[in-house]
């Protein structure tokens, strides 16, 4: 027996499509999926991942403003993110861990809205329905099985594999290296294959589990586990929005026409803390953060766009304007965000009547109503 | 890929039919499926086997494999894969083959099934029903005779039911997968022999099922001097100690929980404010378990009216013990009898 000659951060091997320095470099796997990226899409991409990153350093100043409660950031993420969220199509549906931020972007989702979680105001903040873009799920690793009971539902449903684009279904699921050691991670992976489920699971292998290395999770590549599980698998690098775009893309078609799951690991780096209660200069040297600062995954973006002349200084400036339109309107907008109703903690406990809940909820009205008048 | 197969009902059992519990749910499941093509049950050895009680015995040859799934030995993936397809707009009826392998799955139930429809702020509903063969009295081995209900009672967002006939469990299977709300359905593994008669109704056109039907209590037995609150597998113990005390001259009112979310207090104490003295009895563990609910809602409740302090008969502050020692550690008929004269005697 031979152990893997890779390590689970080793950058051999990864599907590249753009250099650091933003070079397209050619893939003949991949070519095919990344050529129906117009520049028109490449700049939009360029600008979902900028307004992300606004969007990051706004809520984690609102957080030390105490505005938040806690703030994951998802900086450094935003190729692997808004890259694979390019390749979907409006009907498919996406469950995601909870620092997708990019993702929820493309999704349609409003930014404000994500927001309320993490502003303590609502444990989820959006209609998952309306925009197949599903609540953060908390408890790590436990949402990929639900993804893969809707591709489940979705195949029942005879949505795979029609040859029809506009109906035919994926799922796709997020989540992390450290998640990947959950038991429901791997038994998603179970039920995907046996099921042969239309289903991506996309890791982002940002290679910190709050201080956890990606080593504490694994000793070779993350990737690697799925084929033991039937599901092929790719390592892409996960700051590259192109090939991050074109292997989630051929992954959602093989999904959507019946070939079954793939598993995507974006090998990245989580530029930020875990989250604002986190201090990553406990654990990890600042070598290692300036590397991966030189990888930005903007920067590699924004000078391909350059060197194809296609990135004017009118966009740049509209740009700016709108990230800065929206830092202005999250400040304003979860500033306003006032207290829920304390009587709102009753509802939606259950879809039906529940005599318990019901009698509590009545008493404590009747507790409340009795301050009213007083000094309290 | 697979398509969601309809069958009329034709030739499905009809009218009153004396019926083992296991079959009246069976029957239940049956009906259940054939009125609703999203209806569909999973877990291990659910198809061709039937089940290892059988409960669903001969739904894969009828229903298919579509919607009678063998899925892997993974309980949390069960759970999981049920919300992602309740959310797909499925009724997934899942089984868990024994009361003792529910934990692998605990974290799906009450982190995400219980809270989905919570946390979406009612955007999400998860129909699910799980049905666990639960509690003892069959010789079984260990991790095979446990009484979990209360850790799932205890976790807002869940009903928890257990029937305690087989024309309960035909109604109450029905109710429960009609029912919006995830639903714990706790069937007594030692109770699925018993028989007795089950209106299954015409064989079509049968009135929709009512969820409604799972929230209420039932006075089983009529009584005026002692009220015995049961549930599940002791119903019938209740009932036996009801009738051996009659020859004794002591009256006793048995109340059927059937629920233990919601717990239906009003028919509990109006009972209890009749009889002015009650004993509980259940399977599970005393320490912290229902009858320590029903008490302390006595006590709020009926104080006045109580001519002696609400006694329990349970399980002990033990793992389930041996089979050879089971008869011992079970609330038998003999216990829930002594506890009776202690109440008397106050």
């Amino acid at each position: 027996m031979t152990a893997s000659p890779l390590g689970p951060l080793s950058e051999d091997g990864l599907v590249r499509l753009l250099t650091p320095a933003g070079e397209r470099v050619a893939s003949a796997a991949y070519d095919e999926h990344a050529s129906s990226l117009t520049t028109d899409t490449l700049r939009g991409m360029y600008r979902d991942m900028v307004l992300a990153r606004r969007f990051d350093v706004e809520a984690t100043a609102l957080q030390r403003q105490g505005e938040l409660a806690l703030f994951a950031q998802a900086l450094g993420q935003e190729a692997a993110q808004i890259g694979s969220a390019y390749a979907l199509a409006p009907q498919d549906h996406v469950f995601p861990s909870y620092r997708e931020h990019g993702v929820a972007l493309v999704r349609g989702v409003d930014l404000v809205d994500v927001l309320r979680l993490f502003r303590g105001v609502d444990h989820g903040g959006w209609d998952p329905l309306a925009h197949g873009f599903h609540l953060y799920t908390l408890v790590v690793g436990a949402h990929p099985l639900h993804a893969t009971g809707y591709a489940m539902g979705v195949q029942r449903d005879g949505l795979v594999g029609t040859g029809d684009p506009a109906t035919d279904m994926a799922v796709l699921t997020y989540f992390g290296d450290g998640s990947t050691s959950q038991g429901d991670v791997n038994e998603a992976m179970v039920f995907a294959a046996v099921n042969q489920a239309p289903l991506v699971l996309f890791c982002q292998n940002n290679q910190w589990a709050i201080s956890e290395p990606t080593t504490s999770q694994a000793i070779a590549p993350i990737a690697n586990r799925a084929p033991g599980f039937g599901i092929p698998s790719v390592r892409v690098d996960g700051n590259d929005p192109i090939a991050v775009y074109a292997v989630t893309a051929a992954a959602l078609e093989r999904a959507r026409t019946g070939g079954g799951p793939t598993f995507v690991e974006a090998l990245t780096y989580r530029m930020g803390a875990h989250t604002t209660s986190d201090d990553p200069s406990r654990y990890r040297s600042s070598e290692q953060e300036q590397y991966w600062r030189q990888r930005d995954p903007i920067d590699r973006l924004r000078l391909h766009l350059e060197a194809l002349g296609e990135l004017p200084e009118v966009f740049q400036a509209e740009l700016a304007d709108e990230a800065d339109a929206l830092g202005e309107r999250l400040r304003t907008e979860v500033r306003a965000m006032g207290r829920p109703a304390a009587d709102q903690m009753f509802e939606h406990v259950y879809a039906t009547p529940h005599a318990v809940v019901d009698a509590e909820r009545e008493w404590f009205g009747a507790y409340e109503a009795s301050f009213e008048g007083s000094a309290r | 890929m697979t398509t969601t197969e309809t069958r009329p009902a034709v030739g499905a059992p009809s009218g009153v039919q004396r019926l083992t519990f296991a079959k009246a749910i069976n029957a239940g499941l049956r009906r259940a499926m054939a009125d609703d093509p999203s209806v569909m049950l999973m877990g291990e050895d659910v198809g061709r086997l039937g089940g290892v009680f059988r409960v669903t015995d001969g739904l894969h040859a009828e229903f298919g494999s579509s919607r009678v799934v063998d899925t892997p030995l993974a309980e949390s993936g069960i759970v999981g894969t049920a919300i992602g397809l309740a959310m797909r707009g499925y009724r997934p009826v899942l089984e868990i083959q024994f009361d003792g392998f529910i934990f692998p799955a605990f974290d799906q139930i009450t982190t995400q099934l219980a809270k989905m429809h919570y946390r979406s702020r009612g955007a999400l509903t998860l129909p699910v029903v799980i049905r666990v063969p639960y509690a003892g009295g069959i010789g079984a081995v260990e991790h095979h005779s446990e009484s979990p209900e209360v850790l799932f009672a205890h976790t807002a967002g869940l009903r928890v039911v257990s029937p305690s006939s087989p024309a309960e469990a035909y109604e109450m299977i029905r109710a429960a997968i009609a029912s919006p709300d995830p639903v714990l359905f706790f069937e007594p593994k030692v109770r699925y022999w018993d028989k007795g008669e089950v209106d299954l109704g015409p064989e079509t056109g049968a009135e929709a099922a009512d969820p409604a039907i799972l929230d209420k209590a039932r006075v089983v037995r009529a009584g005026t001097d002692l009220t015995l609150v049961a549930y599940g597998p002791t119903v019938a113990t209740a009932l036996a100690a009801a009738e051996s005390a009659a020859v004794s001259g002591t009256s006793i009112e048995v109340v059927d929980l059937r629920a233990l979310s919601p717990l239906d207090l009003p028919t509990v104490a109006a009972s209890v404010r009749k009889t002015r003295r009650c004993v509980v009895v259940h399977e599970a563990p005393v320490l912290y378990g229902a009858g320590a609910e029903v008490a302390a809602r006595l006590t709020e409740e009926c104080f006045y009216h109580l001519e002696a302090p609400v006694l329990r008969v349970g399980g002990f502050h033990i793992p389930y013990p041996v089979a050879k020692l089971e008869h011992e550690y079970l609330p038998s008929l003999d216990r829930v009898l002594d506890a009776v004269d202690r109440a008397m005697g106050f």
